[in-house]
């Protein structure tokens, strides 16, 4: 309980600090610390994490300190993504609070020499209700260390003070005057700029370079060769390294895939080899069902995450040890990966994060990191590499492609006697070497979702391999997934000539659980957020002249997730007009921040729908500024309405759920406008 | 390298540069005003907003030898007491996500309000939309800029 995770901190100081876990720290001085163990990123961790500590500890949030931990071991899994901050810290944040809590009430209690029931804790302070007295926090610090630690303090089951009101963000105001400090703003005296070109085809490598250009930019200290694709450039500003990379003259052995393009890629997905697909989900015998047959096929591009903040990292190699300054959702991985990298031991690597000008998940990757202490221990100093858009957009890791081939048998009803999908693409984490659990990608349990109680459903994947790296990027397979289902759901409807919303409320009619890996779906959870968005899009009122609807819904990272579009089409291109987008995620921790999450989730899943395409020619990607790849902007973003049905259960995923739905219901009302199905994205295509 | 004295938010101040530098990169690694960002390099984002002579202009793609002798403002400085009406809408409204456009957007706004002081819906969105924000804070950006027009209040 002592603050042992702080090494350099003197013994004397440290036995003072109250911290009977490594989420919190109280001084005798009133200071409350609460120690944020995942990446801020924009998602709001930095003000929704402290929010459930501080719930049981009974503190006000202007009463804490919010500090960043780097890579560390006392937090298990550090990783920032699949919607699971929230959810993975629930248990451990409220737990450590309660913990801290309850001893501090103890200590009261025992100084007062009254029982502890007689006494209660609020607003960062122990108060005997009978006589009134009270003691603050810091003032019984000292004691409380000497404590046991509770194994299974009392958790709150609801009167909540601060879980579920919209509160406002801690790191807002640092974000409005420029004193946010992310990776690319980090600095330290003696500190170099590093730009690095790297060969754009995946697998090619320096064959040879003429560094004489560059060396005649002023202020260049350094040109060198780092690893076997990459030459970097260290100058004394990010400017003159850029000037000077730009000098390079580099011979690049671009390798086997100098002659990869798009069409060639998409060429051999619809003629994959289909005769061994891995069965991953299935509900009775789909390929005895009878009844019509329909049938459609889907396909998705590869796409980039384009976070604002290009990649970067800074590193500091010292001989022994390794520090790393790190725009990075795996700080742990980072240290790991950069440890063998530069002849270090893990535990000679220190990773620090920073805030991120955006995720999106490609900072699930540690290719900058790598790079940083490399270039750092190459010129034996401290040094900074920045990546430029163009390198963000190019030596990227993408969004799979994929073709998802889906069949359906209807009965009389027009309602699916069985249902089949199979998604043929690569698999990301198969890519990057990790095991497939029971013959797919490991992500599937969490995207690849399906919540029909149909009688008869087959899930299939077909595993191809590709060349081009490929990284998650925000909803990850639930993209496609959700973009095929919910699509082929509409076709179905249609064909039974059923209204969409209707179609699929009737669908979930039977209230049961369709059990899908470790997750059961709910059909009345996924019916009431269906409801709730017909309701608030007002699905059975008339539309406006020229204005059509699309719905679609689907269940990813454990939340449920329904979005409504409402669309006009100018020039044979939809413009989305609006979206109503609900989602039940279970207890909500910060109404404010799922406003926020639901609005960005839907602006960047509308650039995923309407355009974002990464197309490859020649063995490099084509597109490479935001000229090429283009977000929306204000011009295009479309009002949105979040919404959420009020829950106890426990709290479940926000930043990617809204997006599956997206892309199927605007091509749904695209539908409903043109009586044309959209089956390829992007859109625009 | 030849030295260039700049005028940043009232204060002079010193930059040994090439005179091809791009003005993000003086405020950034050589005056270490970081709030002004790097996004794209080539003027297409706005992350690099900034006010010369009070005109909204992307530093990424301004040479510093063209500002010389200009009123340089950055988000630094955008308050002259404090934080400036924008910024602290910004607040009220809980814009940011990342926030790592944030600068540039306020910047854009604030070029905004000094020519139009109560933007209507449309002028807000012609004006803003050369900013990109990949969070999607555009209907809070909207709001925030509302709010400032009125003095704060919604």
């Amino acid at each position: 309980m002592i603050g042992i995770h702080f090494p350099g901190r003197a013994r004397a100081e440290a036995e003072s600090v109250f911290s009977p876990s490594a989420y919190l720290r109280i001084t005798p001085d009133g200071k409350i610390t609460i120690v944020v163990a995942r990446t801020e990123m924009g998602q709001g961790v930095w003000t929704a994490l402290p929010m459930i500590l501080a719930e049981e500890l009974e503190v006000d949030l202007n009463q804490i300190t919010i500090e960043q931990a780097g890579a560390s071991t006392l937090f298990g899994d550090q990783g920032t993504g699949g919607s699971a901050s929230v959810r993975t810290t629930w248990d451990p944040m409220r737990k450590a609070g309660a913990q801290a809590r309850e001893m501090l009430i103890s200590a009261a209690a025992q100084g007062w020499g009254v029982p502890r029931e007689s006494c209660k804790a609020e607003s960062a302070m122990v108060v005997h209700s009978a006589t009134g007295r009270k003691l603050s926090y810091g003032s019984l610090a000292t004691k409380a260390s000497a404590l046991p630690v509770p194994d299974n303090p009392p958790l709150k089951t609801g009167d909540y003070k601060l879980v579920g009101k919209s509160t406002p963000r801690l790191d807002t105001p640092s974000k409005v005057n420029g004193s946010a400090v992310y990776g690319i703003d980090f600095h330290i005296p003696g500190m170099k700029y590093a730009s690095l070109a790297r060969c754009e085809t995946a697998g090619g490598k320096v064959a040879d370079f003429d560094a004489s250009a560059a060396k005649q930019i002023p202020g260049v200290t350094f040109v060198g060769k780092i690893g076997d694709s990459a030459v970097a450039v260290v100058a004394d500003s990010t400017w003159n390294a850029l000037k000077a990379r730009r000098a390079l003259k580099i011979t690049w052995d671009e390798g086997s895939n100098k002659d990869l393009n798009s069409a060639a890629i998409f060429e051999a997905l619809h003629h994959a080899d289909e005769s061994k697909p891995v069965k991953f989900f299935s509900v009775g015998d789909a390929s005895n069902a009878t009844g019509k047959k329909i049938e459609a096929v889907y396909q998705l591009p590869f796409m980039a995450h384009a976070p604002m903040e290009p990649g970067n990292c800074s590193a500091h190699f010292r001989g022994s040890e390794c520090e790393v300054w790190a725009p990075t959702q795996v700080p742990q991985d980072c240290r790991d990966t950069i440890a063998p990298q530069v002849g270090l031991k893990p535990e000679q690597v220190k990773v620090n994060v920073t805030f991120l000008g955006g995720g999106f998940g490609r900072r699930l990757e540690h290719d900058y990191a790598v790079e940083a202490a490399l270039v750092s221990k190459a010129i034996n100093a401290p040094v900074k590499v920045t990546w430029t858009r163009e390198d963000d957009m190019r030596c990227s890791t993408y969004r799979p492609v994929s073709v998802h081939k889906l069949s359906a048998t209807v009965g009389d009803d027009g309602l699916p006697t069985s249902f089949r999908h199979r998604i043929i693409g690569p698999s990301i984490n198969g890519q990057k070497g990790s095991q497939p659990v029971n013959g797919v990608d490991s992500d599937f349990p969490d995207e690849a979702a399906f919540h029909y109680p149909i009688p008869n459903v087959l899930l299939e994947s077909v595993t191809t391999e590709t060349p081009v790296p490929l990284g998650w990027m925000r909803s990850v397979y639930a993209l496609q997934m959700g973009f095929a289902t919910e699509s082929f759901i509409d076709e179905l409807a249609a064909a039974a000539g059923k209204d969409p919303l209707e179609y699929r409320l009737q669908l979930l009619s039977k209230s049961t659980e369709v059990k899908y890996f470790d997750t059961s779906w709910n059909t009345a959870r996924m019916r009431n957020v269906l409801k709730l968005a017909g309701e608030k899009a007002g699905w059975s009122k008339p539309l406006a002249a020229g204005r059509y609807r699309g719905i679609a819904c689907f269940g990813s990272f454990s939340t449920y997730a329904a979005d409504v579009v409402e669309i006009s089409m100018e020039n044979s291109a939809p413009r989305v007009h609006r979206v109503v987008s609900v989602v039940d995620c279970g207890q909500v921790v910060n109404p404010n921040i799922l406003e926020q999450q639901i609005q960005g989730a839907v602006v960047y899943g509308l650039a995923n729908a309407l355009r974002a395409q990464i197309t490859i020619e020649k063995g490099r990607v084509v597109q490479g500024n935001f000229d090429a790849y283009q977000p929306i902007r204000m011009n295009e973003a479309p009002t949105v309405e979040g919404y959420f049905v009020p829950s106890t259960e426990p709290p479940t995923g926000i930043g990617e759920p809204p997006i599956p739905p997206l892309a199927p219901a605007i091509c749904n009302a695209i539908y409903a406008a043109t009586k044309k199905r959209i089956r390829a994205l992007p859109i625009s295509s | 390298m030849p030295n260039f004295t700049l005028r940043v938010n009232g204060t002079e101040k010193n930059a040994d540069v090439s005179p091809d530098t791009p003005l993000l990169w003086v405020l950034r690694d050589s005056l270490h005003l970081t709030g002004t960002k790097f996004g794209c390099g080539a003027g297409l984002c706005g992350a690099c907003s900034v006010h010369i002579n009070g005109t909204l202009t992307r530093s990424c793609i301004t040479p510093v030898s063209q500002v010389v002798g200009k009123n340089i403002k950055t988000i630094e400085g955008l308050g002259a007491n404090g934080l400036h009406p924008l910024q602290k809408a910004w607040i009220a409204e809980d814009v940011p996500q990342c926030g790592y456009c944030q600068s540039g957007q306020i910047m854009a706004a604030a070029a905004l309000l000094q020519k139009t002081p109560h933007p209507t819906d449309q002028q807000i969105t012609d004006f803003m939309s050369g900013n990109i924000c990949r969070c999607g804070t555009y209907e809070r950006i909207r709001r925030a800029i509302h709010r400032a027009s009125a003095g704060g209040a919604k």
